[in-house]
Order: C-alpha cells, then structure tokens, then sequence
C-alpha cells in the first residue's frame, strides 16, 4: 500500500505514455519530456503562488498583524488576484531602452531557475532529468543567471538598474564559488556527481535511529550553513538583498520593469530559491528520505516537500528579522571567512573519510572544523581596529 | 530525431555566430557570443560527451561571457561607425578557409573510421584527471592559484 501510494505519480507517468505505446520511440521519448515538464511546471508555479501568500503571513505574524485576510478564505486567493492586476497592467518600456534584451532578460531568468529545478529528485524514481553530471547541471545553467540579470540592468538604460546589476553580479560571483565549493566534500564522499546517488548514499540509519544524512557529520553541518548563506545571498534573499536595496537604487536591475515582466523577475527569484533550497535537501538533508525508518510509510515526495518548507520558513524567517547587510561587509565574509570555512569542509571530510567514516572520523573531522574556525576567528577579529570609516573615493 | 536536432542546432548555433561577429551594436555582438557557445555545448550533449558541455556552458557562458561583456561596459560608449568594407579582409578568410580544407582533405585521418566510444561518464574523467594526468592537474590548479594571487595584488589598497 505505502509502496504503491509512493509510486503513483510514476505510475500515472507510465499510464499517460501508454496511449501513446504504438507510437515510434521518439515520439515516445518527447511525450515522456513533456509529462515531466509540465508536472515541474504545475508543482513549481503552484508552490510559488502559495509561498507568496504565506511568506506574507509569516511576515505579518512575525510584526504583529493580520496580513492578506480580503481574497478568499485566510486570503489563500490573494496570490490570484495579483496575478490577474499584473497581467492588466500596463506595460511599459522606456523610450531609450534596448527593446529586444529587455524583453530578453527576464524570460531568460526565469528559464534558467525551472532548468535548475529538473536535476532534483523529488522523489523515489522521480527526477525529472537524469543525467550523470547532476550536480555540475544545476551549477553550470545556474551561472547563466549573471548574464541575464546583467541584460536587465544594461538594457534598461538606467543607472539605477545599472547599479543594481553591477551589485548583483559582484555578489553573485563572490558567493558562487563558496556555493560550489562547499557541496564539494558531499561528492567527494560519496563519489559521483549524480544527484540520485548522492541521496541514495544518505538512506541509511546509524543503530536503526539515527538517519545518515550528511548533515550529521561536523563537515556536512558546516558545509550546509555555507550553502545556506550563499543560496540566500545567491537568491537575492533578504538580508543580502543588496542589488534591489529600495532604499537605495530603487530596485536595481527591476527598476525599468512594470506589468507581467516585473512578476516574472519576482517569479525567477522564487524558483531560484526553490532550486537551491531543493538542492541543500537532496545534499544534506537526505533528500527525500524519512528521517525514522519507521516513518518510512509515508511516500517519499512528502518528505522532501516537506525538508523543502522548512528551508523555506527559515528563509521567510530570516526575511522577517534581519536587516540588510553592507556591501564591503558581505564581501569581507565571502572571502575571508565563507571561502576559506568551505576549503576546511573538503579537508575535514577527506579526515571523516579516512579515520572510518565512524566514530572516531566524526571526532577528528570536529577537531579540524574547531581549529580553523577559532583560527579565523582570532585571525578576523576586528574589535580592537575600530575607527572612522575612510572613503577612498568620495572625498 | 538526432539529425533533426543537430540540423536545428547548427542553424540557430551559426546564426549566433554570423550575428556575433556583424552585428553593428558591440553589446549585441557580446550577447550573441553566449548562445553560440550553448549552441556548441548542445553538440557535446548530443554526442554524449555531457561534461565537456556542461564545462563549457559553465566557463564561457557563465565565466568569460560576462568579463567580455563587463570589459566592453567599461572601456568604449555608444555604436561603432561603419569601418567600410575592405576587400583584403575577404581574401584573407577565403584564403584562411582554403589553406584549412585542403590541409584537413590532405590528411589521412579522414579515412580511418572512428572506433565505438562508450559513454563518457564524469567518474572516468575524474578518474583519468587523477591518475594519468594528476601532474598537468596539478601545475594548472598552482598556475591557477599564482593568477588568483596576482589579482589580489594587483587590486590590493596601497599605503599612502
């Protein structure tokens, strides 16, 4: 019965293509993309609306007031009615902007934020594209985003969507190498760059109780609050929101965009964000993997959508209570601290790996991660060097 | 199905390519540069070769696309004016093409047929990139750190 109930979705897959079963294999193979499409597509967008409205609940609750209550029951429709206003807005393109890369750059944003989602498993046999190079995938379409948010900015012919680009791009690149190098240690441990064998790799329970999900080992945990830091940064989250800062460029490389094409660039923030908390899941997380054997009844997709939320929370939640950070500050930490915390994580696990995988690597891969830590922190500690802030060039 | 999509791919990859090195507006031009090289990397993904194309993708499209582009933002503003055409440039690439065919058709290797390759898996290139060719590896990633390093200095506040 569990088995059944965690299958159906392939099975209805197989069902769908067997109305098409005389047809020639190619056709076959197209019928098959397309049902994974438009099922990451149906997920994805209807996520996406609901995420909307409960991050403006969340929000609300956390500073005291009721939030979107007019729209339906609990206002669960106000995602509908936003939809609907930005569709009959009108759209405007202003006189001096490049037409064609303007109207580029968001569509292309959004098409690379739904490519990444399709490398994930969301579930027992339930990856919409595998590939051997998984991983690599999800990072490689994912560094096209610069580009397009580079087309926003300079298409727009306005110095504030300039500003915001130029901000976006320097702080995507800082923390993009971090990002990378701290899923590292997960494939060199596990040895494949295949998302599903990542996940298959963390299926199994210490003593029967505890899971082996990587982010019980010193090297994962750590690894996994670096990633978590540089998807935020990576998804233009809050606290590192500084290439939109209203306060301050307006809302840089979005400044130009009105309409429909506005809530694209807000839907590819979504995606983007859905896409890596996705990845942390399947890296660390145990993807969809229950964490009791016993819970293991309950299909696998409910467990990842499930670790999902609960990124998502902490990441509403830290859009609640944090302020923006400085740039110079963000920088600072991406190269002396984030960078070289991720290198120590692929020393540690290589010290997990070789001690035994067991109790006595899990000590040892403490010990490294506890030394280089308390040496950064001795080495960074900056409480004694306060002074006037000197600036170089606005003088 | 695979020749209709390398028939579509050459021609949307060469239509970048004809658009990158005509069109009149530099920032075009750059943008253009990107899609020939996914362009390039669907051929690698066609052929089986993933990693390759998704390398390329992550370098060139992620990497060098936007340090042209960033590099033609800073240095020169506005269009370009018409260089006017020049002949000598035509005879040049005709001669350039020529010289490559009749080399390519002289030599013997288009005759051998190419043998049965297998699928060439991430793990295998790890694996050759860590056994046979672990010295090359490793001057490129110190090559690599040294430039890493010469940045650093290059843009490092000086004492005044």
């Amino acid at each position: 019965m569990s088995s059944a109930l965690d299958q159906i979705f392939v099975h209805a897959k197989r069902w769908l293509l067997s109305w098409v079963a005389v047809a020639p294999s190619w056709v076959i193979q197209i019928a098959s993309s397309l049902i994974n499409i438009v099922a990451v597509l149906a997920v994805f967008l209807t996520l996406f609306a609901l995420i909307s409205v409960m991050e403006r609940k969340i929000l609300a609750r956390m500073q005291n007031r009721y939030g979107p209550n007019r729209v339906g029951p609990f206002g669960l429709f106000q995602p509908v009615a936003d939809g609907i206003k930005m569709l009959i807005k009108e759209d405007i393109v202003p006189a001096r902007a490049d037409k064609v890369v303007h109207f580029l750059a968001p569509v292309i944003l959004a098409a690379v934020a739904i490519l990444t989602l399709g490398v994930i498993p969301y579930g027992r046999n339930m990856t919409p594209f595998t590939i051997d190079g998984g991983i690599l995938f999800f990072f490689a379409v994912g560094s096209t985003t610069e580009l397009a948010v580079f087309m926003a900015g300079w298409a727009s012919n306005n110095k504030f969507s300039m500003l915001g680009a130029m901000r976006a791009i320097a702080q995507m690149f800082s923390y993009e190498l971090p990002l990378i190098i701290a899923v590292l240690p997960v494939v060199m441990v596990v040895g494949s760059l295949m998302p599903d064998r990542i996940v298959a790799a963390q299926g199994e329970y210490t003593l029967g109780i505890v899971p082996r999900w990587f982010v019980f080992t010193p090297w994962g945990f750590t690894a996994f609050l670096l990633f978590f830091i540089s998807g935020l940064v990576e998804s233009n989250r809050t606290p590192f929101d500084v290439p939109e800062g209203e306060s301050e460029i307006v809302a840089g490389h979005m400044t130009e965009y009105s309409g429909f094409k506005y809530a694209t660039f807000f839907m590819a923030e979504y995606l983007g964000m859905f896409a890596v908390s996705g990845l942390a899941v399947t890296m660390f997380l145990g993807g969809w993997h229950a964490p009791v054997r016993v819970l293991e009844v309950v299909p696998s997709y409910v467990w990842f959508f499930l670790k999902l939320s609960a990124l998502l929370f902490v990441y509403i939640w830290l859009r609640a209570t944090l302020p923006r950070i400085r740039v110079d500050q963000m920088m600072n930490v991406a190269w002396k601290f984030i960078l070289p915390m991720a290198f120590t994580c692929v020393i540690a696990a290589a010290v997990w790996h070789y001690a035994g995988r067991g109790l006595r690597g899990w000590l040892w891969s403490l010990f490294v991660i506890v030394v280089v830590y308390s040496a950064l922190s001795i080495l960074l500690d900056t409480r004694r060097k306060f002074a006037p802030r000197v600036y170089r060039f606005a003088e | 199905m695979n020749s209709i999509a390398f028939l579509v791919i050459s021609v949307l990859t060469l239509a970048a390519a004809l658009a990158a090195a005509t069109l009149r507006n530099l920032m075009h031009a750059a943008l253009c540069l990107p899609l020939v090289l996914v362009g390039v990397a669907s051929f690698f993904f066609l052929l089986g070769a993933e990693f390759v194309g998704l390398a390329l993708v992550f370098i060139y499209v992620g990497a060098v696309a936007v340090l042209i582009v960033f590099t033609i933002l800073l240095t020169r503003r506005g269009v370009e004016k018409d260089p006017g055409f020049h002949w000598m440039g035509v005879i040049i690439a005709l001669a350039v093409f020529g010289g490559l065919t009749w080399s390519i058709l002289q030599t013997h290797s288009l005759s051998i047929v190419p043998p049965h390759i297998r699928a060439l898996t991430v793990r295998k290139i790890g694996e050759t990139l860590m056994t046979g060719y672990v010295w090359p590896l490793q001057c490129v990633g110190l090559l690599l750190t040294a430039a890493l390093i010469g940045a650093l200095v290059l843009v490092m506040e000086e004492k005044r």
